[in-house]
């Protein structure tokens, strides 16, 4: 039977991976992910979840370790937070590459040096480009939402990819929010038992990921690039059957706010995403037309919908919790890229800040609706609070 | 379990299959058929970046009739740790998972994730084929390199002893640590067949000449192996729940009249023609030194 609980984001991802009926959990401890891997680990302890818990070394052990699981037949989660997942790096890459469907919680945390636990996303999307489809979840509702959807999305066939579940460190994993946890048995309809591509079989040995040649080894790279773009297809209609199985739906790739006759679209990430959407609302009554878009799945990224909501607004404001050093925020340089072919394509501006709050947004509309009158953006990248 | 006697006992079997890719005269290729002939198929096998990166094929074909899953270089222990669970999961014990690693991949950059794998009481078989150097990208300094010996990254000779990794692992309290080298297939054979029939992480640890690394004639790959022991170079042991044991030959050679001296052993590669008298004096005597260590563990006085 469903039941509403109210627990940090932490816990939630545990429920999830409790619900999505995991067999295997690798996980070294990391600020601020930990209290996912205590709660598994109660979890396994006390009997309520039937799963193998292997408390590895490190992060890097915990990847290899779901490979290694995946790889010889079950479904796996681990998680991990900023210098985990860099450790993971080489991993990542691996996992993808041997199309193993992985699920794992990053709990977003800034890089050192110098030692940070606080919030921002450079650690996940430093991580762009391991083949990870992405997540970037708003609230706990969505963390155990989007678990389960995960495993939905990468253990289909057209697929096959590891994804990785991202929420903020502290602003939603240690924060209390009711949350429903869904009825088991409709999940479990949801979510049939694990299937992958291949498995490590005795009774049909092959030799998996040897050396590949040049010859061959594009076609490889090709087919997760279709991949890619299977789960771009295949995600709104998943967001959809869920949203109708349990009354939960975040817009596919986007979760897009008051939209339609916006002149100023002010796209987000992860939490900044509900702040924003204050802010529309704040902006609106104030009779200016905001709305707000919420890159949701930023793996494989949404090119197609960011062009369709670009068709009529003026101006995109783009707000990145993350810089890419000597250039700009992922975000407002991807935004760019899949507007370049668009003729009349509406201005942009990047803009990032420490505590993004619904007021800091308004101040950023209202530069970017000044710039839109202006018909130009006075700099394309503003340090928003920046102490001088 | 029966022990083996002689080599006519072996099964007929092959699982390394012809078409492998390896040097002329490579010890580590005898030693996998051995490790196959005794394990047999019921094995997945886990391979980091290493000679047998090679050795197996490239895609699309391979020359083992094992399911095999090519690994990162560091990550052997893990993988294989959630290979484990994933057996017991689907109620397949009866697999024997192995993680099949070269030196480098063992005592260097894999050394951590084995030594978790062991700690965690990983139930499966660790098998580091040592050929004293990274062969695979031609031929560097690992820790297993041992004193003197020239690689491409010690030209003028290693400058450091080579690192002891039997007894880090013995140091973890597993309950099967073994050495061998494939110069006697009967120890290395009947060790992998009793190391099966044992719970737990097994680690085994096989020196395995290399004509490439070691600079000899690639006919010589077996005799060096029994010049390595003969001369206490290598010694084969294997310690069963803690209690140490020498094996067959190793066991006549504590009275020191009866180990050949090194010389013979290294004489015979050019990686150590470099060598002066007084280098293989040190050699020799720190040899002397292991023995006097190896008697001590054979009497239960250290361990």
């Amino acid at each position: 039977m469903a039941q509403i609980i109210i627990d940090t984001a932490n816990h939630i991802a545990g429920y999830a991976a409790k619900a999505a009926r995991v067999k295997v959990v690798a996980a070294y401890p990391i600020t601020p992910q930990t209290t996912i891997v205590e709660k598994i680990a109660e979890f396994v302890e006390s009997g309520e979840m039937d799963a193998e818990y292997i408390r590895v070394e490190s992060e890097h052990s915990a990847m290899a370790a779901c490979i290694g699981a995946a790889a010889a037949g079950v479904r796996t989660f681990t998680a991990t937070s900023a210098h985990g997942l860099a450790l993971m790096h080489e991993a990542l890459h691996w996992a993808s590459g041997a199309r193993l469907p992985i699920v794992m919680a990053v709990v977003n945390r800034a890089m050192g040096a110098p030692w940070s636990i606080w919030p921002d996303l450079s650690d996940s999307l430093s991580q762009r480009d391991t083949g990870w489809i992405q997540f970037y979840c708003a609230d706990n509702q969505e963390v155990f939402d989007t678990i389960i959807q995960a495993y939905r999305l990468c253990e289909d066939e057209r697929v096959f990819l590891p994804a990785m579940v991202c929420l903020e460190g502290f602003i939603l994993s240690h924060t209390y929010m009711p949350v429903k946890i869904h009825d088991q048995e409709e999940i479990d309809a949801f979510l049939p038992p694990y299937k992958s591509g291949w498995i490590l079989d005795v009774n049909n040995p092959f030799s998996h990921a040897n050396l590949v040649s040049p010859e061959w080894y594009m076609e490889f790279r090709y087919m997760i690039q279709e991949a890619m773009e299977n789960a771009k297809r295949l995600m709104p209609e998943i967001d959809k059957e869920y949203g109708r199985r349990f009354g939960f739906q975040y817009g596919g790739l986007i979760d897009k706010y008051r939209c339609e006759d916006a002149d100023l679209i002010i796209c987000t990430m992860g939490t900044m995403g509900c702040e924003a959407k204050v802010a529309v609302d704040n902006l609106r009554r104030e009779g200016l037309k905001v709305g707000a878009a919420r890159i949701r799945v930023y793996r494989p990224f949404p090119v197609e919908e960011v062009r369709k909501l670009a068709l009529n607004a003026r101006i995109i404001a783009t707000i990145d919790r993350h810089t890419s050093f000597g250039m700009e925020g992922f975000l407002a340089s991807e935004i760019k890229a899949s507007l370049y072919h668009m003729e009349d394509r509406p201005l942009l501006a990047g803009l990032g800040g420490r505590d993004v709050t619904f007021k800091t947004i308004e101040e950023i509309a209202k530069k970017s609706l000044k710039w839109m009158k202006m018909g130009r953006v006075e700099k394309e990248t503003v340090w928003v609070d920046l102490r001088e | 379990m029966k022990i083996i006697v002689t080599i006519k006992e072996f099964p007929k079997e092959e699982y390394l299959l012809k078409g492998h890719a390896t040097c002329a005269g490579c010890g580590p290729s005898i030693a996998l058929r051995l490790l196959f002939k005794a394990l047999g198929n019921k094995v997945i096998l886990v391979v980091p970046a290493c000679c047998t990166t090679v050795i197996q094929g490239p895609y699309p074909y391979t020359s083992f009739a094992v399911p095999l899953q090519n690994m990162l270089f560091e990550a052997t222990g893990a993988t294989c740790s959630g290979i484990v669970a994933a057996l017991k999961v689907r109620g397949l014990e009866d697999i024997t998972v192995v993680g099949w690693a070269g030196d480098g991949g063992t005592v260097d950059i894999g050394i951590q994730a084995l030594s978790g794998a062991a700690e965690r009481e990983t139930n499966f078989i660790y098998v580091c084929y040592d050929n004293e150097a990274y062969g695979n990208t031609g031929l560097q300094r690992s820790g297993a390199t041992p004193y003197g010996a020239w690689t491409t990254t010690t030209p003028t000779g290693k400058k450091e002893r080579k690192k002891n990794m039997p007894l880090i692992m013995a140091a973890h309290k597993i309950p099967y640590v073994a050495t061998a080298c494939p110069s006697y297939p009967v120890d290395f054979v009947n060790k992998l067949r009793k190391a099966k029939e044992i719970r737990g992480t097994k680690y085994i640890h096989v020196l395995a000449p290399c004509p490439t690394g070691w600079r000899y004639d690639t006919s010589k790959t077996v005799e060096i192996g029994r010049l390595a022991v003969q001369t206490g170079m290598w010694a084969l042991y294997e310690i069963e729940y803690g209690k140490f044991r020498l094996n067959p030959p190793s066991d006549r050679l504590i009275d020191k009249s009866k180990r050949k001296p090194v010389k013979e052993y290294l004489a015979m590669q050019e990686r150590f023609r470099h060598l002066t008298d007084a280098d293989i004096e040190k050699i020799q005597r720190w040899v002397d030194e292991d023995w006097e260590y190896y008697q001590k563990l054979a009497s239960n006085e250290c361990v």
